[in-house]
């Protein structure tokens, strides 16, 4: 066994970073129903670290998620990301859905210099190709730069939707359930990649997901929402040592730390 | 080494499934049409000329027919009257056709896109479709003249509305993580419209275009019978009055031509503009 042994719950490797992402007092009513999603949210992302959420259907990860990209506004409270109050889409704000959403007309590279297109225009996008193929490179996609998405396998188109991600140099990557659409094994994997993608990147990422022990072997910290009012009632830190290897999910820890998470969650998780 | 196993006697051998191909997917394409074909001449040649069940004003014979069928040939080929005839109908075909297409997908783009063509236009354009459009035919004619204007005019209005429904539901194919992709690239309702809805619709535009291209045919005929004029519709009402049934079919098989040629026009540029679409999604039919 090469495993630590429990030790004390520290402040996490990133504390001493510059806060990049800033979260105050978020709160979301829906007018419709006057459902309160989100309830008194506050949260702060240092520069490099990996924070997921975890939470029953229905806690409102995905309403803070969408307030923290700027596709929803927030009833109260404010987001700022590098010093600026977020109010809309962002090109420093990198976003990766379940779905890979490729445009099945265009190639996996000009998939990848969409945002490129859309934000700064063609010319600009011909010139971001060179990155592109860099980005496609590093996720070990080089050789289906020029191919369209139907021949790309589920793993695949991730991996391609992840360079469209990286393509403007997000300052914060925000994930939703990236893989969750994949089988397990697929899954493992594309973790350990991300892990990897994140560590080269040096990025700041904030991940949703169902899965704990996703969240356990990605995340610095885990913040535990429930729901009605959506909030947060817990934040862990994990203490497992880095780089994390699919092995660490057989340690004694990683089952504390998970059993842990659901003693939390408890019922609430299976209402 | 050890002997094949008798399969007939020995009880340790593994029983040998035979797959057999069904009779019809052994047979090329071309050999099953045209196996119908001679199937059904032959039971027409049975039914006119060797037993005389039908009349041949009616139904002419096979033979009676082909004769027809050179003869209109032989005039078209020769640039006689029929060609003119048929270039006339090819004419409000093709003028109908793109009159249809600009007008329905410009409606579609409003009902699909905007909220007021949803909510004040679209009632408007399900109650005049419900309508039967040929009843129109006096009110063109009426205001047009009983040129080829008038025929255009017809043929266009009952193809439009084909367009119209499939370019509106074109535009709700995006499905809604594509939307939410491009609300976060911060991408203008432009460039969600020409680069995302527009591309992701084709398909079903091109499903209405194609009903379209056979509408517009029907509405071209259409008008000739009710307004004259030098087309092929004219050609074809004027030998049916003289009883010259033969005739009418030989028209009928060479008018299918200008049909045909309109529908593959559409299905070639369909083919190489939504290259993408392994028809896995709806509307890649044909």
């Amino acid at each position: 066994m090469t495993m630590a042994e429990p030790r004390p719950l520290t402040a996490g490797p990133a504390a001493s970073a510059r806060p990049v992402y800033q979260i105050e007092r978020l709160s979301k009513t829906y007018a419709r129903n006057l459902l309160v999603a989100l309830t008194d949210v506050t949260l702060t992302l240092a520069q490099g670290e990996f924070v997921s959420v975890v939470g029953s259907s229905g806690c409102g990860k995905s309403t803070l998620l969408k307030i923290m990209a700027g596709l929803l506004p927030p009833t109260t409270g404010r987001v700022v990301l590098e010093g600026r109050p977020v109010t809309g889409p962002r090109a420093d704000i990198g976003m990766m859905f379940q779905q890979a959403t490729l445009l099945p007309w265009k190639t996996t590279v000009e998939n990848i210099v969409l945002p490129v297109e859309i934000r700064e225009g063609r010319a600009a996008a011909k010139a971001a190709i060179p990155r592109a193929m860099d980005l496609l490179r590093l996720v070990g996609l080089g050789e289906f730069a020029n191919v369209y998405p139907s021949e790309l396998s589920g793993g695949m188109a991730q991996r391609a939707s992840i360079c469209r991600m990286l393509i403007s140099n997000p300052a914060v990557l925000l994930l939703d359930e990236p893989f969750s659409a994949l089988d397990e094994l697929t899954r493992d994997f594309m973790n350990m990649e991300l892990q990897r993608i994140c560590a080269e990147q040096r990025s700041t990422s904030f991940l949703v997901t169902h899965s704990l022990a996703e969240a356990v072997i990605l995340s610095d910290r885990i913040l535990v929402m429930r729901p009605r009012p959506g909030r947060i009632v817990e934040e862990i830190v994990i203490d497992l040592p880095r780089p994390r290897t699919l092995e660490m999910i057989n340690t004694p820890r990683f089952g504390q730390i998970v059993a842990h998470i659901r003693d939390l969650l408890g019922k609430e998780a299976f209402r | 080494m050890t002997a094949a196993p008798d399969l007939d006697t020995d009880p340790n051998a593994d029983t040998v499934w035979v797959e057999r191909e069904a009779l019809i997917d052994r047979v090329p394409r071309w050999a099953a049409m045209l196996a119908l074909a001679v199937i059904v001449i032959g039971i027409w040649d049975l039914a006119t000329t060797r037993m005389g069940w039908v009349s041949p004003i009616i139904l002419p014979s096979p033979k009676e027919t082909l004769d027809e069928l050179i003869m209109v040939g032989t005039n078209l080929i020769t640039g006689g009257y029929m060609l003119e005839a048929l270039w006339t109908t090819t004419r409000t075909v093709f003028w109908a056709f793109l009159i249809a297409t600009a007008i329905g997908f410009s409606l579609g783009v409003l009902v699909g896109e905007t909220k007021f063509g949803e909510r004040a236009v679209m009632p408007y354009l399900v109650a005049i479709d419900t309508m039967p459009k040929v009843a129109f035919a006096p009110l063109f004619i009426a205001w047009l003249g009983f040129d080829i204007a008038s025929k255009v005019a017809l043929a266009a209005f009952i193809a439009t509305f084909p367009i119209i429904v499939s370019t509106a539901a074109g535009l709700c194919a995006a499905s809604e993580n594509e939307r939410m992709l491009f609300k976060a690239m911060g991408a203008s309702r432009w460039q969600t419209l020409f680069r995302l809805k527009l591309p992701t619709g084709l398909p079903y535009i091109f499903t209405g275009l194609k009903i379209a291209a056979v509408g517009v045919m029907a509405g071209a005929i259409t008008g000739e019978f009710l307004g004259g004029g030098k087309g092929f519709g004219a050609l074809i009402r004027e030998s049916a009055s003289m009883l010259a049934t033969p005739r009418v079919f030989a028209l009928i098989l060479y008018l299918s031509l200008l049909g045909l040629a309109l529908f593959f026009l559409v299905a070639w540029v369909q083919k190489r503009l939504v290259f993408w679409n392994k028809s896995d999604r709806p509307g890649g039919v044909g």
